[in-house]
């Protein structure tokens, strides 16, 4: 026990005396052996090839190819119910639900604000393909090719409709999730996109306890709210949303024309079909007209008041990131740097590195934080005042047809309509 | 609303949806003339480590995917391992309680006189890099952690790399996926210089 002590303490004492400067020496030289023993590799096994990468690009394409075939060309609903489950089996459990279009939006953002960033062409690809697909055929994509819509719509037991003030209500949450991720990714603070999927860890079968209680409470409000996370979290689905209204062949209800018999009135579980309206008598108009333009006086006080917001959220939001964290925790309390549990300061102090050089960077990413949360204020203004705006507009529309914003191209209510080719 | 109504809104429909198809181009295009076909994945540089133990507990699986690996051939195959053994054990044997592996994922094997092998098991081992600190404060610094990319599941953001206080882990390129201690002068230019820290 004694000689170990002294053991110890010799070494110890040769350690602070050695040069280990640029660690460019082993304390212990490499023995010469006698016996022949011959030293082992560290193995080091391979990562996923790349070339599978690229066959991940080839199976979005041809699933979103054929979705759009069997929602648009085929209608048939049985199609898409079969491509999902095919979604969910190899982009969910057999690729862990990993790269994917919702999360490739922070790459994409991140490559936009941090020029030392390269996004890999896959992560660029998935981002791209399903909004072009969108933009000419409709949310194809989330009736057939994510593994999040897959999961969710798979599970849609006894979907009860949502009354309209709260669909549009929780509707702002995507934007604002999606304003959150932009900025958190663009700054290199965190990719909350990710860390958040609460589908993810069922994906894996294999993810941290809180994640796994996430995706199991989920997967039971889905019960009853069909797509909880596509309709009111998913930040990719406002960008899929403002494309697809704009799309040219979206699928319709009727394959001929609507002969307003009410069968599918009920038939979505998304309440995404508009049902037929007449024009508003020109009483209504007329108060419309008027709302429609305090709306639109509304909106920039709206955005004043929202970048107002954001500005004076950005000191809050900007400790997500760690150096922001670090440099004020040292500077408010700089006791802590006596404390040996707090692992963030003490690999701080043993890096070597100056405050004064954590605090610079710390500002400069700050002021990074100051910019876009205001931006991202007026942003959320601008989206509050449009959709309020929207309220005022009623346009005469004399079928039933998909609300194309908002339609997942599922497919259900298709079966429900009548009318032949 | 008649026919004009309908032509009108299809032309503002048409109008947009080219407008969209160009932002989205324009988007891909600026993305591609800055996105690499060379994929990258996570790795942990062990000289900037500082063994803070989160690799075992940050990793989105339970099992993390990152292990102890054993760069022989920068060991001195110490009879007194300060890896292998607890400082203040009692005798150098390999006696549960002498080891500094909670999981006793190390095992120590007799080559010659005064000469040990240390050999980590991977499957026991959770990535808790006791060891690699008490090698890296004692001895040569042989023992070092290591994401496996056969565990791996290649995160697009690393949990661990977002918490590690060293900034130890970053994307590096598939072409040279492991950063292995060893031949010293060699190992810092493995680094490839487009190589994104997280921060
Ligand atoms: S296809 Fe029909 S049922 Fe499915 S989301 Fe669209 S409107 Fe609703
Ligand atoms: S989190 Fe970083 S410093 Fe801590 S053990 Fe892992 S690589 Fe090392
Ligand atoms: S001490 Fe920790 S890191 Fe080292 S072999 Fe054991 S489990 Fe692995
Ligand atoms: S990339 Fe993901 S799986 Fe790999 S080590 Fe990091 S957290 Fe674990």
């Amino acid at each position: 026990m004694k000689i170990l002590m002294k053991i110890v303490l010799v070494i110890c004492l040769m350690w602070i005396v050695m040069p280990v400067s640029g660690q460019s020496q082993a304390r212990f030289p490499k023995p010469e052996f006698d016996t022949g023993y011959v030293q082992p590799d560290p193995s080091t096994p391979e990562p996923r090839a790349l070339a599978m990468d690229y066959f991940d690009v080839f199976v979005l394409i041809l699933v979103l190819s054929l979705a759009t075939y069997f929602a648009i060309r085929r209608r048939s609903r049985g199609g898409i119910l079969l491509l999902s489950v095919f979604t969910l089996i190899y982009f969910g459990f057999f690729r862990n639900g990993c790269i994917c279009s919702i999360g490739a939006i922070q790459n994409v953002a991140l490559t936009l604000f941090d020029p030392n960033y390269s996004i890999s062409l896959v992560a660029l690809l998935f981002f791209i393909i399903p909004l072009l697909f969108t933009l000419f055929f409709g949310r194809t994509f989330c009736a057939g090719a994510c593994p999040l819509g897959a999961i969710q719509d798979l599970l849609i037991f006894k979907p009860i409709s949502i009354p309209v003030w709260l669909r549009k209500g929780l509707g702002l949450i995507p934007f604002l999730y999606l304003g959150l991720a932009v900025l958190f990714a663009a700054t290199g603070t965190d990719f909350i996109i990710c860390r958040w999927d609460p589908y993810v860890g069922i994906f894996r079968m294999d993810a941290r306890f809180i994640m796994i209680v996430l995706g199991v409470a989920m997967l039971l409000i889905g019960l009853f709210v069909a797509r909880p996370y596509c309709r009111f979290l998913c930040p990719y689905g406002v960008l899929l949303n403002w494309t697809s209204r704009f799309s040219k062949y979206h699928m319709a209800i009727t394959p001929s024309s609507c002969i307003n018999c009410k069968l599918c009135e009920t038939s979505c579980p998304f309440d995404a079909i508009d049902i037929p309206q007449e024009q508003a008598p020109a009483s209504a108009r007329q108060s419309d007209l008027k709302k429609f333009l305090v709306y639109l006086l509304i909106i920039p006080l709206l955005m004043g008041a929202g970048a107002f917001i954001g500005y004076k959220s950005h000191v809050f939001l900007s400790k997500a990131h760690s150096d922001v964290y670090l440099a004020e925790l040292l500077i408010k309390h700089p006791e802590v740097k006596n404390d040996i549990d707090n692992l963030d300061v003490q690999a701080f102090l043993s890096a070597g590195e100056t405050l004064d050089t954590l605090v610079k960077k710390a500002g400069v990413i700050r002021a990074k934080f100051k910019t876009g949360s205001w931006i991202l204020g007026a942003f959320m203004g601008l989206v509050i005042g449009v959709s309020l705006l929207a309220q005022t507009t009623h346009r005469k529309n004399d079928d039933y047809r998909p609300d194309k914003g908002n339609c997942y191209s599922c497919g259900r209510c298709m079966d429900y309509c009548p009318v032949e080719k | 609303m008649g026919k004009d109504g309908h032509s009108r809104r299809d032309f503002i429909q048409t109008s947009v949806r080219a407008s969209l198809f160009i932002a989205i181009g324009g988007l891909g295009a600026l993305g591609a003339s800055r996105a690499t076909a060379s994929h990258t994945v996570w790795q942990i540089d062990p000289f900037k480590c500082t063994q803070c133990g989160r690799c075992a507990t940050e990793c989105v699986m339970a099992e993390s995917a990152v292990k102890c690996i054993h760069a022989y051939d920068i060991c001195g195959y110490c009879d007194l391992c300060g890896g292998y053994l607890k400082p203040d054990a009692n005798d150098r044997a390999t006696g549960g309680e002498n080891q500094l592996c909670p999981t006793a994922a190390i095992s120590r094997n007799f080559i010659e006189e005064p000469y040990f092998e240390y050999v980590i098991d991977e499957a026991l081992c959770i990535g808790c890099a006791k060891c690699v600190k008490g090698c890296t404060a004692f001895g040569n610094g042989s023992f070092h952690l290591q994401i496996r990319h056969d565990r791996c599941l290649d995160c697009n953001e690393c949990a661990i790399a977002r918490v590690c206080p060293s900034e130890a882990i970053s994307r590096i390129s598939i072409k040279k996926p492991y950063l292995i201690k060893g031949k010293f002068e060699v190992i810092p230019s493995v680094e490839p210089p487009k190589s994104s820290s997280k921060k």
